[in-house]
């Protein structure tokens, strides 16, 4: 159905009393002409609204599924058409049959609204501003089902005439794959293949430099503190599960402190908040003492419960430290804001502290009250570093190839960015994109 | 078969879960996340079981204090005392804390002594800067300068005093303060990325007790 209105130009004529012919005509013919001017210029300087145009119906309609998603949503796109403007506007329609009845969703200006306008990267969408683009999403009132269709329609309008274009339909679907995020998945896939590399290599040439980490170096000397002054030793393995990869790098260099402990037969207490990986201790404290050679001096107790709630735990491991006083305090894992109570009390009582910690939010205030930090990605290499065993360097290697890669990635990736920041040009964003996050 | 269901069976539970773990972050599908969800409803599940090893734990720990009298051990007694005290009253209140005793216990006694750990941070937060300020080292001397910027910038006087102080604090916090985190953060991502192939193809084990 098509609305239009249409005007009509009158022309009109001016008659004298003069009974001069030719004259007259040349009169009529002069100031016809000057209506058509006027009329000419005035239609340059009008608005576009007030013009005699017809609006075309959207051309090139589709609704289809939209990708890399869980299904429950429907893109549609639709030629950008020369009419588009501020003043024109274009309506979205949405029915459950073909038949209707059909329901505005959307209104917005025609100059709004384009495929380019969507954060997607280039291979896994067409961000040209040719087409423009609604995405339909599920929301509280109008749930779309997977496997269902749906129809739509798109109207544009100028408030006098109205134009509809054809009836499409599409069914929303989950997706296997978002393949946005593919430029992610290739990136771990390389990182993870680095890494196994570096550790085949590692096999064949075990020799491989290390850098002084003086917080691992330091873990024999407080031990040795810890035996000479015939006090414990305190060791947390931070905050979280055993779901978080910071609380598991803990756990294995407790199994490195533990072998230590039992060749110095020095008491060794861990306080847990998390009974799993309390139980998981256990285990590797009991084999690290088997291990050293020492299993009657493995206590059972020293891995121990004592709550899940954080700052009744950190009561309790304050009141260790102020009343056992353990002559060296390590405090490995994932830590929230319990982490200066603890380190400061450990401070107070005068003990060797070492922490390693990946959360940075709490880096400064452990950097402030230890005697030494590991510092993120150090305390994933502390078992590589204590241990020494070739495998575990070489994915040090690995890790420090990928930093490497990063790190170029950002200088070409900052100096590309500016350049085409300051000459207005999109023809990086391509490039840009390989690196971005998308969801 | 006691050294497979020790060693070679949870590296291959943790190369299958570790893997769909990792898959899950690029599958939208809906099955996906109702794994995910299904997953974490079986470690609340092992959580529940597990809380009996840690309960357990806790009890014996105490009551070994108790029975021996080494120093502090009125402070097992406490913990005894509290946790039955709880225990009962909670079944008393048969779990609601609306108008209960149990509620009671969670609002009156546990809210206020957590809010009083909590507000003990600002204390601590004060003598440990104290330490790190005293200017003994160049780093400490950066320190203590960048500190005073910052308070000068972020307190309404201080910026009335020296003018200059809000941007630039403002410039160390997005500028220094965020590349810094930004670097340290790209080293754990690495190092996370490095750790969880260690764990997922088997090559780190220690976890599961020693190495065979």
């Amino acid at each position: 159905m098509i609305f239009s209105f249409e005007f009509r130009v009158l022309s009109c004529e001016l008659r004298t009393r003069n009974s001069e012919p030719r004259r007259s005509t040349w009169r009529l013919f002069s100031i016809r002409s000057l209506v058509a001017v006027v009329f000419v210029l005035s239609t340059l300087h009008a608005p576009r609204s007030t013009l005699a145009v017809s609006l075309a119906p959207p051309e090139q309609f589709e609704a289809f599924d939209m990708p890399g998603d869980g299904g429950g949503s429907i893109g549609l796109s639709w030629q950008a058409a020369p009419f588009d403007g501020p003043t024109v506007r274009y309506q979205v329609y949405m029915a459950d049959q073909a038949q209707g009845p059909f329901t505005r969703l959307a209104e917005f200006p025609a100059d709004t609204h384009y495929k380019s306008d969507v954060d997607r990267p280039w291979w896994s969408w067409d961000r040209s501003r040719t087409h423009h683009f609604y995405q339909v999403k599920s929301t509280p009132d109008r749930r779309l089902e997977s496997g269902r269709s749906y129809f739509f329609k798109v109207a544009v309008t100028d408030g006098m005439q109205t134009s509809e274009g054809s009836m499409q339909s599409a069914v929303p679907t989950p997706n296997l794959f978002n393949l946005a995020k593919v430029n992610n998945f290739l990136l771990m896939l390389l990182f993870s293949a680095l890494v196994l590399f570096t550790i085949a290599q590692a096999k064949r040439h075990p020799a491989i430099f290390l850098r002084r980490i003086p917080g691992l170096d330091a873990v024999e000397e407080a031990i040795g503190r810890a035996t000479e002054m015939g006090r414990p030793i305190l060791y947390l393995t931070g905050s979280d599960d055993m779901s978080s990869l910071s609380t598991i790098a803990a756990t294995v260099i407790l199994g490195q402190v533990a072998k230590k402990t039992a060749a110095y037969d020095t008491q060794l207490q861990v306080p847990h908040r998390d009974p799993i990986v309390m139980a998981i201790c256990q285990e590797i404290v009991k084999e690290s003492y088997l291990e050293a050679g020492r299993p009657d001096a493995y206590r059972d107790d020293s891995n121990f419960f004592i709550t899940n709630d954080q700052f009744s735990y950190t009561a309790a491991v304050n009141g260790i430290m102020l009343r056992e006083k353990p002559a060296a305090n390590f405090f490995m894992g994932f830590y929230y804001a319990e982490a200066l109570l603890l380190a400061e009390t450990g401070a107070g009582t005068g003990a060797i502290q070492i922490a390693g910690t990946d959360a940075d939010l709490q880096l400064p205030f452990f950097i402030t009250t230890c005697d030494y930090t590991l510092i993120g990605e150090e305390l994933y290499a502390a078992s590589a570093y204590l241990s020494r065993e070739p495998i575990l360097v070489g994915t040090l290697r690995g890790q420090d190839l990928g930093k490497a890669f990063l790190l170029l990635s950002m200088v070409i990736g900052t100096v590309l960015a500016t350049i085409g920041g300051l000459v207005g040009t999109q023809a990086f964003v391509p490039l840009l994109q390989l690196f971005r996050d998308f969801k | 078969m006691i050294l497979f269901l020790r060693r070679t069976f949870p590296l291959i539970l943790t190369f299958l879960f570790g893997v769909a773990g990792a898959l899950q972050y690029y599958i939208p599908h809906p099955v996906s996340e109702a794994a995910l969800t299904e997953v974490s409803v079986w470690l609340r599940i092992i959580l529940g079981f597990a809380m009996i090893l840690g309960i357990a734990s806790l009890c014996h720990v105490h009551y070994a204090k108790i029975r021996t009298r080494v120093a502090g051990w009125g402070y097992s007694l406490v913990v005894y005392l509290s946790m039955m005290i709880t225990v009962v009253v909670g079944v008393w209140s048969r779990g609601q804390e609306e108008g209960t005793g149990f509620g009671w216990i969670y609002t009156y006694a546990l809210l206020a002594l957590q809010g009083t750990m909590f507000a003990m941070l600002g204390f601590f937060v004060a003598s440990a800067a104290f330490r790190a300020f005293r200017a003994r080292s160049k780093e400490a001397a950066v320190l203590l300068v960048a500190a005073i910027l910052m308070m000068f910038g972020r307190v309404p006087l201080g910026e009335y005093l020296i003018p200059m102080a809000g941007p630039v604090a403002g410039w160390l916090l997005s500028v220094v303060n965020t590349a810094a985190r930004r670097g340290i953060l790209i080293g754990i991502s690495l190092g996370g990325i490095a750790m969880s192939v260690k764990i997922i193809f088997g090559i780190e084990r220690s976890y599961l007790g020693g190495r065979d």
